[in-house]
């Protein structure tokens, strides 16, 4: 369990992260969501100890990072891919992060063997692709068999096969009881990946739930009625105070009510419904709605 | 223990150190066998068989800097400070692997070169280590060696970039030192009291007598005692590093 309690890191006058505040729950992926620039990296390396919060704390299972006896058998993160030395084998480079948690040489090669690299081990690093460091950067977040797991934009610049292995690791993670937290900036993905979701935008929490809450809040969610008599259900429905749009003679959009509601509506004024649907809006639309005020680099619009 | 492993695989499990290793023994041994076999007219002195040690130094130094500054630039600083979140002893455990290693070198410098002199000089007769003096001429390299790779670590902590901190070790020791006695009246007097400066009286200081003639040998200058100049240079690194570790401790990694 990773719990945030008022964590603030200003750089000079800029707030990078705000007075932010979560518990992030075992056995589940929970998504990190935001915009670039929101501080969503500064969060994680606080989390990891890198970083000194100016104000606020950040416990993993009730102690700071900094006070976990060899971290690695607790936490495994994957913040950069890169950090690793490009002319070091990725064998060696595991070898010596092993060895200062204390970890037998025989785990370097289980996690290489999980990740599918044990036949590049002996290759130097630099030379890796990015699915390859990528590959390399989680076996070493898998060393120390950690309960407590964080991903900093995995998916990034990888092909599809690759993004597919990563969720599907990531979930059989969660599945065997572990805490796991991954960072994105693209809603779409993380609908797909985590079963929770702790959204921030410049620094401050905008909301932390289900993925499904979040999505069924924040998307404008609107119902397809199809009715042979439309026209009668469209009024009653605008009576009641909701949205109604005519796409055809038989099919309205309704905007604001449940599909519940509409049913309920239907049935006391007897009139035959044969379509009933709920529609989902846009994840991206939900997600530049509820963040668009906290992006912090806005595109000027320049006109044409 | 553990953590002096770890330290002694990230540093071989590179190139650079070496390809330092190599050219700090290269470039001593390779100049003082060309010095040796052209050493005419007079006996060789044991000062004459060192007297290129200093620029194995400044390689050494620059091998210690990157030990530290390739973790920054690569990023593996994070893993490390990840692994081992206290910071201070995964840099105690580098500047022991790191300034080990340097002073094998610097004796390996030291005897390599006093070697090569032994066998190429035409007179040998004043080379034999037979006094205290002698011994410290040529195996107090090893000494200088694994205090100025501490030095080095600490500027290579605190500047946290390869460029700027190579450029401050050799800057320094290579111009400013110089250049300092040129300052009028008070020239001398900050001059004499310049690490590396003083740390070569160390080396080159108080000549048994009669070993080479009155006036020879490189300019020796400072206000203390040879042990006592390799003090002053061994405190000066040895606050320069942990000037570093203090900044490191606070710092964002």
């Amino acid at each position: 369990m990773i719990e945030a309690v008022g964590l603030t890191k200003r750089y000079g006058n800029t707030v990078a992260v705000d007075n932010l505040s979560f518990t992030i729950a075992p056995g589940r992926v929970t998504g990190f969501l935001g915009p670039n620039g929101a501080g969503k990296s500064t969060t994680m390396r606080m989390i990891l100890g890198l970083d000194r919060p100016s104000s606020g704390k950040v416990l993993i299972d009730g102690t700071p990072y900094a006070k976990l006896d060899r971290p690695l058998r607790t936490v495994g993160a994957l913040l950069d891919a890169k950090w690793v030395h490009p002319n070091r084998s990725a064998r060696a480079h595991l070898q010596w992060l092993a060895k200062s948690n204390g970890l037998p040489v025989r785990r370097v090669d289980e996690v290489l063997d999980l990740v599918g690299l044990s036949k590049v081990a002996k290759r130097r690093a630099g030379g890796f692709s990015l699915g390859m460091s990528q590959r390399l950067g989680i076996a070493g977040a898998l060393l120390g068999d950690p309960k407590v797991l964080l991903f900093d934009e995995p998916v990034n610049g990888l092909d599809p096969e690759g993004i597919l292995w990563i969720r599907r690791f990531m979930q059989g993670l969660a599945a065997e009881g572990r805490t796991v937290l991954v960072s994105s900036h693209l809603l779409s993905e993380m609908a797909v990946t985590a079963t929770d979701l702790v959204v921030i935008g410049r620094g401050k929490l905008i909301s932390q739930s289900s993925t499904e809450e979040f999505v069924e809040r924040s998307a404008e969610n609107t119902v397809k009625v199809r009715s042979p008599h439309a026209d009668k259900l469209g009024a009653l429905l605008v009576d009641k105070g909701f949205t109604v749009h005519e796409d055809a003679d038989t099919l309205l959009t309704v905007s604001g009510a449940s599909s519940d509601q509409i049913g309920d509506i239907a049935a006391s004024a007897g009139v035959v419904l044969h379509e009933l649907s709920p529609q989902r809006g846009s994840l991206e639309e939900a997600f530049m709605r509820l963040t668009g005020d906290s992006v912090e680099y806005h595109a000027v619009e320049t006109g044409k | 223990m553990t953590l002096l492993a770890v330290e002694r695989i990230k540093l071989f499990t590179t190139r650079s150190p070496w390809w330092c290793m190599v050219l700090a023994l290269g470039l001593t041994v390779g100049l003082t066998a060309i010095i040796a076999a052209n050493w005419d007219g007079a006996p060789m002195p044991v000062i004459g068989a060192v007297f290129t040690h200093t620029f194995g130094l400044y390689v050494i130094m620059v091998m210690a800097a990157l030990a530290v500054t390739t973790e920054y630039r690569f990023g593996t600083i994070k893993a490390t400070f990840q692994a081992v979140p206290d910071r201070i002893s995964p840099l105690v455990a580098k500047a022991v692997v790191v300034s080990l290693l340097a002073g094998l070198v610097g004796e390996a410098v030291a005897f390599g070169s006093w070697g090569i002199s032994w066998v190429l000089a035409s007179d040998n007769s004043q080379l034999a280590l037979t006094s205290a003096a002698d011994w410290r001429h040529v195996a107090g390299i090893g000494l200088v060696y694994a205090a100025g790779a501490i030095l080095a670590l600490g500027v290579g902590a605190l500047v946290r970039q390869t460029a700027g901190a190579v450029s401050i070790i050799l800057v320094f020791a290579l111009v400013l030192e110089s250049v300092v006695g040129f300052i009028p009246n008070i020239g001398d007097d900050i001059q004499k009291w310049m690490p590396f400066t003083v740390v070569s009286k160390f080396i080159f200081g108080d000549p048994d007598v009669g070993s080479l003639p009155d006036g020879a040998g490189p300019p020796v200058v400072g206000e203390l005692s040879p042990w006592g100049s390799l003090g002053y240079f061994a405190a000066i690194a040895l606050a320069v590093y942990v000037i570093s570790l203090v900044v490191v401790k606070r710092r964002d990694a």
